[in-house]
């Protein structure tokens, strides 16, 4: 009897946690409304089946529970039975799989006008850079990394000669317009992540991966490392200001260009 | 040798306990030293609470040794206790008691494999004594931060680690051909594959993985070791570290992760498909009734065992691999689903129109089910490729992951000793202090990993050492944290419990008979309890039905044991062929 109430008590603890629980998805800052929906959807399939599994096991237990001079049931198989569950099984994981890939292929495919950034980690600091007036980032590689050029652009590469270096935690981005990062570190892993923007992607030493977003809410959203990437990775703090057009213009006039910021000297 | 008698039984107290070759002590020495380790890292888990509910209260707890705690008690439990107490245990104790053999085919080879494991169980425990101590890398084990400074351990702790885990493979590989042979090849008479009890499927099919998967782990560990210590660039691109430049170039770090977890997946199945093995045959033992949908329960064994090896970047989606494998993984991650699911449904019902005994290894299998529902349930948010972005690294894979790969076979384990005790000691264990173990347990799980979820959803993410000043996480989070510690905390001394109960019920226990529970399988009809060397005495049990006759119409008891013949009365007594055992002896 234990269990059965065990059961119910799980069951009926676990639905009032969920819809009083203060710990929530923070409020979406990004274009992913989409990828929210699929999670609902997922969490209201998966929820229904972890109820009806262990009602179904604290009725089963309460019905059938050992009582003198009671006897099981022989019952070997019972292939429609079977075939019925795999189906409706087979239907829900569509259900959840189809929606999920639908949105997969809308956030692996940037729109031709996403504006590229690049984010750059090291241990354990963030820095950005975005490219000039030529719209391209300059060359980079690790040889050409030194106190004066942390981002390691290749000086004589004459795209990076105008790209805008922040060599600070803190990126702006113009609000409503898609931005496509471009992750690169120059150690370790990281992983640059803002939950308000729900997507992520790991920084790794050796190539350069990237995923997009498009801001949809000003303000400013703490960026964490999602990657362990050593003993301050709990500490690996940045910040990502979304302001209106013409703010972000006058904030990124400000940072200097590379060859402003002395790297050309080498 | 020398000491040996007609039948191999060795007589002096160091053949017989300490350099044995008998399965039944071998089970035990692994299952000793498993639940040692585990005794570790379930101190290194309570260590890592106290900092996340109560940070900074421990001022020993520093951010280097949180990170160690954290790698070593991920290592300890996944392989040294999980994988070890599983195959090395369970599979020893069970496979030639359930197949109606006398020993495993390589007694020899069974005991060098012990031995390994303990050596490798030592060498990774020497982690902690090292200048540097283990390493902080977090269990999985991420180049290029594994060898690289900034990360606890590297001096020592990492190439302790990786030594131990390829000494640890030899051993799991001399095991797990043992165990696949003599499963193939030592079966007695009329135990045809389709009669095996799940429990040695689950294990079989279990064991066939560990010899496919860890060879991917081995060369991982050999590759890491060169880039660490000869300076090659298996997994290291060209870094600057902590401002030098270092002499590694064109290695890919992704690389490592492809390799390990293609262990890392089947891995995962390596752990629950004994599991699910021990719980079918617990719930259908327990609830006198056969195991609903035998042939689909193999099925799903064996269709979970193969799909296991093509889900492994599932782990990955973040990781900078290709993007367009993302769709392969999450079609082949939620297809496995539908086996899994299908396990799922005929416990259930197979508990339907049952005769259901709550005794104490049933209500482990009943918080198998629950607990491993959730955590299955939970994977299906992970592997679909787009729902894992926003959560993968957050406490929701924390919670997932504990549910259905930490807590559901560690109930199983709980389950399959209070259920298997008695034929290794001839005592049952205390029934009352294993009712106070299962519920402080499984309520306790709850408590600890349902909280957990949330905080995922929230945004959280795993492998902190602290979470002040980030305002996105509200103060509340805080007193989640410390309920969860206090919880943790009491989940972890009731352990105790279980300790004490298993030394105390070996003398006081109440005595069990060869076959407590009234069950089919070949192991409680021994002649002995419990069993002796060669199991079996004279002559080998002959096979006559599946393992699943309970509560068969028209039979006098609820259970007939698989040695009964079709046609005899239930008690008959059948006199399998004598010269069956010829050749059976030992090296």
């Amino acid at each position: 009897m234990a269990m059965v109430i065990a059961l119910v008590v799980i069951v009926v603890a676990s639905v009032v946690f969920h819809f009083a629980s203060p710990w929530w998805f923070t409020p979406l800052a990004s274009n992913w409304e989409q990828l929210d929906d699929t999670i609902l959807i997922t969490l209201v399939i998966t929820g229904a089946v972890f109820v009806a599994v262990n009602l179904f096991v604290a009725v089963a237990i309460l019905r059938f529970r050992h009582r003198e001079g009671h006897r099981a049931a022989f019952e070997p198989e019972n292939r429609r039975l079977e075939g019925r569950l795999t189906l409706l099984t087979t239907v829900g994981i569509v259900a959840m799989l189809a929606p999920g890939l639908y949105v997969y292929s809308e956030m692996i495919g940037p729109p031709a006008d996403a504006t590229g950034v690049e984010v750059l980690g090291q241990q354990w600091q963030w820095r950005f850079r975005f490219p000039g007036a030529d719209g391209r980032l300059g060359r980079t590689d690790t040889r050409f990394v030194a106190l004066d050029n942390p981002f390691g652009v290749n000086p004589d590469d004459p795209a990076g000669r105008d790209d805008v270096l922040v060599d600070s935690p803190e990126l702006h981005l113009p609000l409503g317009r898609p931005v496509l990062l471009l992750l690169r570190s120059r150690d370790v892993l990281h992983d640059f992540f803002v939950p308000q923007f729900r997507a992520k992607m790991d920084l790794v030493p050796g190539l350069v991966s990237r995923f997009w977003f498009t801001p949809t809410r000003a303000g400013r959203f703490e960026v964490l490392c999602a990657e362990l990437c050593g003993l301050a990775h709990y500490n690996m703090r940045g910040l990502v200001v979304v302001e209106d057009e013409a703010a972000f213009r006058t904030w990124l006039a400000a940072q200097p260009t590379f060859v402003a910021a002395g790297g050309e000297g080498r | 040798m020398s000491e040996h008698d007609a039948h191999g039984e060795p007589r002096s107290f160091w053949t017989k306990y300490v350099w044995s070759q008998d399965h039944k002590v071998i089970a035990i020495q692994y299952s000793l030293t498993a639940i040692a380790v585990g005794l570790v890292a379930l101190v290194l888990s309570n260590l890592m609470r106290l900092q996340l509910g109560f940070p900074g209260a421990f001022p020993f707890i520093d951010p280097a040794r949180y990170y160690q705690f954290v790698t070593m008690h991920g290592m300890i439990m996944v392989i040294y206790l999980l994988t070890a107490l599983f195959l090395g245990g369970f599979g020893n104790y069970l496979i030639p008691l359930m197949v109606g053999a006398r020993d495993m085919v390589f007694p020899y080879l069974n005991m060098l494999s012990f031995w390994m494991y303990l050596l490798a169980v030592l060498v990774l425990m020497a982690g902690f004594f090292v200048p540097g101590g283990p390493t902080g890398a977090g269990w999985t084990l991420y180049p290029p931060q594994a060898i690289l400074p900034g990360t606890p351990g590297t001096e020592w702790g990492i190439v302790l680690m990786l030594v131990s885990l390829l000494i640890f493979i030899v051993a799991a590989t001399m095991g797990g051909l043992n165990y696949v042979t003599t499963v193939l090849q030592a079966r007695t008479r009329g135990m045809t594959l389709l009669r095996l009890p799940l429990t040695v499927w689950g294990i079989f099919v279990a064991s066939i993985l560990a010899l496919f998967a860890f060879p991917a782990l081995f060369v991982s560990g050999v590759m890491m070791l060169f880039d660490k210590l000869l300076g090659t660039s298996f997994f290291m691109p060209a870094i600057v570290s902590m401002g030098q430049p270092l002499k590694h170039a064109g290695g890919s770090p992704v690389l490592f992760q492809h390799l390990f977890w293609f262990f890392g997946h089947p891995e995962v199945y390596i752990v629950a498909l004994p599991a699910f093995g021990i719980i079918s045959d617990l719930i259908s033992t327990h609830a006198r009734k056969n195991i609903f949908g035998y042939r689909m329960m193999v099925w799903a064994i064996v269709a979970i065992g193969g799909l296991s090896f093509v889900v492994w970047a599932h782990h990955m989606y973040v990781s900078g691999m290709n993007p367009y494998f993302g769709y392969f993984f999450a079609t082949t991650t939620l297809v496995i689903a539908v086996p899994t699911a299908i396990k799922v449904y005929n416990w259930v019902l197979t508990l339907w129109r049952g005769d259901i005994h709550l005794r104490v290894p049933m209500l482990f299998a009943i918080g198998f089910i629950s607990t491993f529902a959730i955590g299955g349930l939970t994977g299906l948010f992970l592997g679909n490729v787009s729902v894992d972005i926003p959560l993968s690294d957050t406490y929701f894979v924390v919670a997932h992951f504990h549910m259905v790969m930490g807590v559901s076979p560690v109930l199983a384990i709980f389950g399959g000793i209070y259920h298997w005790y008695p034929k290794l000691t001839g005592r049952l264990l205390d029934e009352r202090l294993g009712k106070l173990h299962f519920w402080v347990t499984f309520l306790g799980t709850y408590a600890i990993y349902m909280p957990m979820h949330y905080l995922g959803f929230l945004g959280m993410p795993r492998r902190y050492y602290a979470y002040e000043g980030y305002e996105f996480i509200p103060a509340s989070a805080q007193d989640l944290n410390a309920f969860i510690t206090v919880a943790a905390l009491v989940v972890g001394v009731t352990q105790l419990v279980f300790l004490f109960n298993l030394a105390w019920s070996l003398r006081h226990g109440r005595p069990a008979g060869p076959n407590p529970w009234g069950a089919t399988t070949l192991e409680w009809q021994t002649p002995d309890t419990p069993p002796r060397h060669g199991n079996w005495g004279e002559t080998l049990p002959e096979v006559h039905r599946w393992a699943y006759d309970y509560s068969v119409p028209g039979a006098a008891r609820d259970f007939i044991p698989q040695n009964v013949p079709q046609s005899a009365a239930p008690a008959g007594d059948d006199a399998p062929p004598a010269d069956r055992h010829a050749g059976e002896g030992h090296a």
